[in-house]
């Protein structure tokens, strides 16, 4: 991950896109101070939350901000909870490092918890441990937990790539209702562009490490200005596309120890020039909240007027 | 189920075409309990499945995780051995031949997987694996054996280079490209694709799927691509058929299941994966409960459990499968 800048307002959900290896879950990661070190090194920038640097907390002050404030939901909740606990000793343990209360009112705040995520008969539930449950409830769990101390900032790393689509809507929509109540704010990690679609605000996309393009959900999708963005929407696959060949993305994902100099897309980009090869292009902003790091299109849609962009195909 | 149900279930399209017909599949997997193991129930994975796949063509089989349709798969190449139902190909029962009489068979048929790296051999280089087919096939001459293992990765559009390397130095893509330059080497007319883009990366997965309907255009091959994708199966597919719970509940040409779904199922499924088109929010529905599982499933619709429009004669009789339009069968009352 190599400068990255990322903003989540109060109450928006921000979508990190990208593919394996570009990044996403690094930055979650060191947004919560969770990167080992060694062999990770937080090198520079800042992370501000309600305006304070997380980066300079002492790892005290980070564990009042950690599940409190700033809560995270992981893809895989089999690893994520313990098999042998119950649900509700783990739900309790989210509530009771952080506050202090009598265990009448953590049971009656699981359950609630459990009623919020949509959890059928949720007294019975808190003594079953986790095998008991389905993938599907497992994640609300998960999702329970990180609910549990009112965080104002939920970062959920790919929460749905797990479960089946049926299973991954419900969640989804828990998300959008959660939000509803409570005005948190979700920051959305995933490599899945048609659920980006449904739920971000705002969209950042990823590759290698580096931010390559911002900007409202509906801009990225109607008019994406990064090759790197127009290429991955225009090599999807859909039932009323058949028949015509697929844009494809020539070569590899680059693996994150060997990136390329410059900007890292260029041995996959049409439009590279040669400064392409060995400057890392900066952030240009259209003026209205979309940012792209792609300087070449930049100014071609400078000269052709700010007219539409789709340069593929 | 009785005859006169069953002579519904078949003949899904019967043409001259056909290269494989499943008729009446079942496989039923036990589940032992207790001290003495004893049988204590039965898993449906796959409960009366019917398909045919013309020659050239692409069917598409669609379903979440655990509803069988990689068992369906397995059970084409008799991979798994089913327990009823007949697997027509090109005509001949192949259901009753023993190991020894498929082996002639086994070159007509090829499956890729989902993860193409356990099934390549990490010990052994790239052309030794293509090279392996060839001998099966009964290529003698060494020097063809190589020429065409250098054919067959450049029409998979890897570099000649590769042959020499071994698994492990390739990324997911890549090995990808290797299964299916493997599969070809036997020269197939049918392959099983199971879930064969899940695992790759989505700039990557374009590469394969155009990869896919090229040698289908230039060799004639027909597929059974199995997936959860609905966005892939739909760009890929000739026909479609959805399975829930070891059963088909949908089957259609690709266009009319997508533009005119009936079952609520197939409904649910296309709400619950739409296009990546920020415009379509709130176009959706959400289906309640999990995907119920196959082990002793209920009496009637196996997707009563779930399903928005369900009434008590679903929860009674076994449902048959309806042909609503000319070419398009539901399993559900209403059509």
């Amino acid at each position: 991950m190599d400068g990255v800048n990322c903003e989540v307002a109060q109450g928006q959900t921000v979508c990190l896109v990208g593919e394996s290896g570009c990044g996403k879950t690094v930055s979650a990661l060191t947004i919560l101070g969770l990167i080992p070190q060694p062999p990770g090194d937080v090198v520079g920038g800042r992370v501000l939350f309600e305006g304070q640097n997380l980066l300079d907390m002492t790892e005290n002050e980070m564990q009042q901000v950690r599940g409190n404030r700033i809560a995270i939901v992981f893809q895989e909740p089999m690893t994520s909870l313990n098999p042998v606990f119950t649900i509700g000793d783990q739900i309790a343990e989210a509530i009771i490092v952080h506050e202090n209360v009598s265990p009448v009112e953590t049971r009656a705040r699981c359950v609630h918890l459990l009623t919020d995520v949509g959890i059928a008969a949720p007294e019975e539930r808190l003594k079953d441990y986790p095998h008991q449950l389905s993938g599907g409830q497992r994640q609300r769990v998960m999702i329970a937990m990180a609910l549990a101390c009112h965080p104002e900032l939920v970062i959920a790393d790919e929460p749905t790539t797990a479960l089946d689509v049926t299973v991954q809507a419900q969640i989804l929509n828990l998300f959008a209702a959660l939000q509803k109540k409570r005005g948190m704010s979700l920051l959305y990690i995933t490599h899945d562009l048609s659920v980006v679609a449904r739920i971000a605000d705002r969209i950042y996309v990823m590759y290698a490490g580096i931010i390559v393009e911002q900007a409202g959900a509906r801009d990225i999708f109607h008019h994406p200005y990064h090759p790197y963005t127009q290429g991955l929407l225009a090599s999807l696959p859909a039932s009323d596309n058949r028949g015509k060949k697929l844009h494809s993305i020539r070569g590899q994902v680059p693996d994150p120890a060997y990136k390329p100099s410059g900007c890292p897309f260029h041995p996959r980009c049409d439009f590279a020039v040669a400064s392409c090869h060995d400057t890392l292009p900066e952030m240009c902003d259209d003026g209205k909240g979309h940012l792209s790091r792609c300087p070449v299109l930049h100014e071609l849609r400078h000269e052709t007027g700010g007219g539409r962009d789709q340069f593929i195909q | 189920m009785n005859s006169g149900m069953k002579q519904e279930v078949v003949g899904i399209n019967s043409s001259n075409n056909t290269l494989l017909r499943v008729e009446g599949l079942k496989k039923y997997f036990p589940v032992h309990r207790g001290f003495l193991q004893r049988v204590a129930g039965w898993i449906k994975a796959v409960d009366g499945v019917d398909l045919d796949i013309e020659q050239g063509s692409t069917l598409g089989l669609v379903g979440e995780s655990g509803c069988g349709k990689s068992t369906v798969g397995r059970s084409i190449l008799k991979l798994i051995e089913p327990d009823e139902g007949k697997i027509m190909y090109g005509g001949r029962d192949i259901s009753g031949l023993s190991r020894h009489e498929m082996k002639p068979l086994r070159s007509e048929m090829q499956i890729i997987f989902q993860d193409p790296f356990g099934s390549l051999n990490p010990r052994m280089t790239i052309g030794a694996s293509i090279d392996e087919g060839l001998r099966t096939r009964g290529v003698r001459h060494r020097a063809k054996r190589t020429k065409r293992v250098e054919e067959l990765l450049e029409m998979v559009g890897m570099a000649t280079g590769a042959a020499d390397r071994y698994p492990h130095e390739f990324s997911g893509g890549q090995r990808q490209r290797i299964g299916i330059a493997r599969a070809l080497s036997v020269e197939p007319s049918l392959i099983v694709c199971d879930e064969p883009i899940s695992a790759l990366d989505v700039s990557i997965q374009a590469q394969i799927i155009n990869l896919l309907n090229e040698l289908q255009a230039q060799l004639g091959l027909s597929y059974l691509f199995i997936s959860h994708d609905l966005n892939v199966v739909g760009y890929l597919s000739d026909a479609v058929a959805v399975m829930y719970l070891g059963q088909i509940m949908e089957y259609a040409p690709a266009q009319e299941l997508y533009e005119k779904p009936l079952h609520p199922y197939t409904l649910a499924l296309l709400s619950a994966a739409p296009r990546p088109e920020p415009d379509d929010r709130g176009k959706w529905t959400t289906l309640p409960g999990d995907v119920p599982s196959p082990f002793n499933p209920p009496p009637g619709c196996k997707f009563q459990g779930r399903c928005p429009v369900v009434e008590d004669r679903c929860r009674e009789a076994e449902i048959s499968f309806y042909e609503a339009t000319e070419g398009h069968k539901v399993r559900c009352w209403k059509f």
